[in-house]
């Protein structure tokens, strides 16, 4: 299973299903992270964490751990 | 009638500046009952009758952020006449999300799209006519910034309001549909006809908050089952997706983007400001000015000026002369002198200082630079339970802990914000400056390792802190999910700057202003009175050692035995340490028999280094640098905690670990210098054993949010 944290910085995937549960997911779909949607993974962080992608127009961060849970294609 | 328009829209749309246009100065700061969250009320201009409620900037009506359960709350129990709801036009997708939530609630809804310039200035084009029948809401084009069209939004939203025709609502895939409506069905009759969509749609979410304030909770689960097994997700994911369904829908539309190929300037920008070498190092330019600025130079100054020039030269002699001059008694004089305008000139003494950091704290988090603040430092501090926005407070509180706690605000998780209230006095600010060079001169021969060590024990005190608060029960219950938006950079307005800066300092004076005068004059009482020649009486400031602080000091004093300082005259300093900290090194002066000391003290050198050992004296400086912070600091933190039981909470953690470590540097240092092994040894150990348990022990992080803001929202 590839995820959103195995993604290179340039890169644009598509979101195939979100795991884990409660408030961390609905966040993420709350931000418009949803099945189907593209993403596009800007940066990393100086510090390696976290991660800055484009979705649906505007730029997101989120953490690895957090961007583990996306899986994509 | 009075109409209520709530304002409603995601953080970063504008919400501010448009509540600001349209309100004026007339408007009302305080807080959501009970919460942190900050609460906003203003009358429209030019309609006294029309009350604008700003609410909290949010992206979803999700149960699990504070800020979306106080938006929620008060749009289903306080129920406006009608919702504003700002879009930012630049980025329609995710704001439409909100108001595809917004118009369940069967509250008229105005849209009002915010940034129409910059949408037309990319070459973006908006079908407004096509999107109004889509959505099926009035909607206003605005520039909340250049104030166009944002009267005509108000006035649009009035006349929906008078209206009182309920929003018509968008319609999901037609399965979804189906359990809806059978969930609608099952609903109490009670619950009126518009409303009835929203209870059914968090009913099938599982929104347990929602679910509570229910009198008849129809039975659902097989149902929802039932769909989650036919669409492979949970009932939650399914209603999202399916919103966002929607929204790509109604988007695909109207709303043409140009064919862009090159970066925007935002774009530009950010591609240097957050660059994976270069970042680091700007963003350390960028604390230094702050710094610098606000803290070593024009804050320094102007907070000089007041203290010493307003509140020394000036004020003081001025009122003494004219209570002179009318006679007025000696102890009233001292009240008012020593008391009460000593008191204020501490509050006030304050402010410029703040005003001048909260000028530069409002411009970053206007232009959008804050976010990449977190952005940058998430890493280091997330480990502590902190945020990367944690840093601003912790650097400007090595200047002053005051403005370092208020600094605190800029950050959005509440937890993260109370736990960076409770740390940021650890860091030593400048008046606990004169405390380490009076310790390290008198007992250490002035060496350097004494102030740098101050600086070491701080910044652990907060990390040990951070780990450990962040495994209590006080703490454990608040999810703290990091997805942020960055937003796009924008010059801010002056006005806008200016008047969050008047907001945050205005709101110091009036919320801390009071607790740090009350206390002042307290104190000045404790001091100042004693029993003195045979009779209760006012005393000269000599005779400290007569006042009732010092009866206070002995009584105490036993408490700081194992601590190697249980001597009255360093309980009392520690204790005049709470009017603020420099105070201390002043107090011992006094106490030792000089009227007047220098700054480090260093006339009282010898006979403080005869009173004690070193490991003692060093236990001494940790004490007085973690435990309760100043009045003003405790003023601040009550202002930022909003709440007396969280501010008990910090002042009692920091003062229970200033106790621990210094019992711990004591008996332990005692033992390792020679002084034999007791039975404080054996308790400094235990305490070590317990503290490292706290620091490594497992613990789950909670998904759930455990505020309960309807309670609070009622109080």
């Amino acid at each position: 299973m590839q995820t959103l944290k195995d993604v290179k910085c340039g890169q644009s995937v598509s979101v195939v299903k979100l795991h884990g549960e409660g408030a961390v997911k609905r966040r993420i779909m709350d931000m418009g992270i949803t099945k189907g949607t593209e993403v596009y993974i800007r940066k990393v962080a100086p510090l390696g964490d976290p991660v800055e992608v484009t979705v649906r127009g505007y730029e997101l961060s989120l953490r690895k751990a957090d961007a583990q849970m996306i899986e994509v294609q | 009638m009075a109409i209520k328009i709530a304002l409603a829209g995601n953080p970063n749309s504008g919400k501010t500046t448009l509540f600001n246009g349209l309100t004026g100065s007339n408007q009302f700061v305080g807080n959501w009952p009970g919460v942190t969250v900050e609460k906003k009320e203003g009358k429209l201009k030019g309609h006294k009758d029309v009350v604008i409620m700003d609410l909290p900037g949010i992206y979803s009506l999700s149960p699990y952020t504070l800020e979306e359960v106080v938006a929620r709350n008060y749009l289903i129990t306080e129920r406006p006449d009608v919702i504003l709801n700002i879009v930012d036009g630049t980025n329609l997708e995710r704001n439409l999300y909100l108001s595809t939530q917004l118009m369940e609630l069967g509250i008229p809804v105005v849209m009002a799209i915010n940034m129409m310039d910059i949408v037309e200035k990319n070459g973006d084009h908006i079908d407004i006519n096509q999107l109004r029948k889509d959505l099926g809401c009035e909607i206003v084009e605005i520039s909340a910034l250049k104030g166009t069209g944002i009267m005509k939004a108000a006035e649009k939203a009035v006349s929906v309001a008078t209206r009182n025709t309920s929003a018509p609502v968008h319609k999901f895939s037609p399965e979804l549909e189906n359990i809806l409506e059978d969930i609608e069905n099952m609903l109490d009759a009670a619950i009126p006809e518009e409303q009835k969509r929203f209870y059914a749609i968090k009913l099938f979410e599982r929104d347990d908050k929602i679910a509570q304030t229910m009198k008849v909770v129809p039975k659902v689960e097989d149902m929802i089952k039932k769909a989650e097994n036919a669409l492979d997700d949970d009932s939650e994911s399914i209603i999202t997706n399916e919103r966002y369904g929607y929204i790509t829908s109604v988007i695909g539309k109207s709303y043409k983007r140009s064919a862009r190929g090159q970066l925007s300037i935002s774009d530009k920008i950010d591609r240097i400001v957050t660059n994976r070498i270069l970042a680091l190092p700007i963003f350390a330019v960028v604390m230094f000015i702050v710094y610098y600025v606000s803290v070593t130079t024009v804050g320094t100054i102007v907070t000089d000026w007041t203290n010493d020039v307003l509140f020394g030269e000036i004020i003081p002699p001025a009122i003494e002369n004219i209570l002179v001059s009318i006679n007025c008694a000696a102890w009233l004089q001292s009240l008012i002198l020593d008391g009460i305008v000593a008191g204020v000139g501490a509050v006030i003494g304050f402010v410029p200082q703040m005003l001048v950091l909260f000028v530069f704290l409002a411009f970053l988090e206007a232009c959008g630079y804050m976010a990449r603040v977190a952005f940058i430092m998430d890493r280091i501090f997330r480990k502590f339970g902190l945020s990367g926005k944690s840093f601003i407070p912790m650097l400007i509180g090595s200047g002053c802990g005051v403005p370092g706690v208020m600094a605190s605000r800029t950050i959005e998780n509440d937890r993260d914000r109370k736990m960076t209230i409770m740390t940021t006095t650890f860091i030593p600010c400048g008046a606990k400056l004169p405390i380490i060079a009076l310790i390290a001169g008198a007992f250490f021969d002035g060496s350097a390792w004494v102030a740098t060590s101050a600086y070491f024990v701080g910044v652990a005190a907060i990390v040990c802190s951070g780990i450990i608060l962040k495994k209590t029960k006080m703490f454990a219950g608040e999810p703290a999910p990091f997805v942020m938006e960055l937003p796009a950079y924008h010059m801010p307005t002056v006005t806008n700057v200016l008047r969050s800066m008047w907001e945050r300092g205005w709101s110091f004076i009036k919320k801390a202003g009071t607790i740090i005068l009350l206390s002042t004059i307290v104190l000045w009482f404790l001091m100042s009175f004693g029993w003195a020649d045979g009779s209760f009486g006012m005393l000269e400031a000599e005779q400290l050692d007569n006042s009732i602080l010092a009866s206070v000091g002995s009584v105490i004093a036993p408490l700081f035995t194992p601590l190697g300082w249980g001597d009255w005259k360093m309980a009392v300093a520690a204790v005049t340490g709470l009017i603020a900290k420099e105070n201390v090194v002043g107090t011992f002066g006094i106490l030792f028999g000089f009227a007047e000391v220098a700054e480090d003290g260093a006339e009282i050198w010898g006979q403080l280094a005869g009173s004690m050992t070193g490991v003692a004296a060093y236990s001494f400086l940790i004490f007085n640098l973690l435990c309760a912070p100043c009045f003003a600091a405790i003023g601040a933190i009550k202002r930022e905690m909003n709440s007396g039981k969280w501010t008990w909470f910090a002042i009692g953690y920091q003062t229970i670990l200033a106790y621990a470590v210094s019992l711990c540097v004591y008996q332990i240092g005692t033992a390792i210098t020679g002084g034999g092994f007791g039975i404080g040894t054996v308790v400094a150990v235990l305490v070590v054993i317990g503290f490292l348990y706290l620091l490594f022990h497992p613990y789950k992080e909670s998904t759930k949010l455990t505020v309960n803001v309807k309670k609070t929202a009622k109080a």
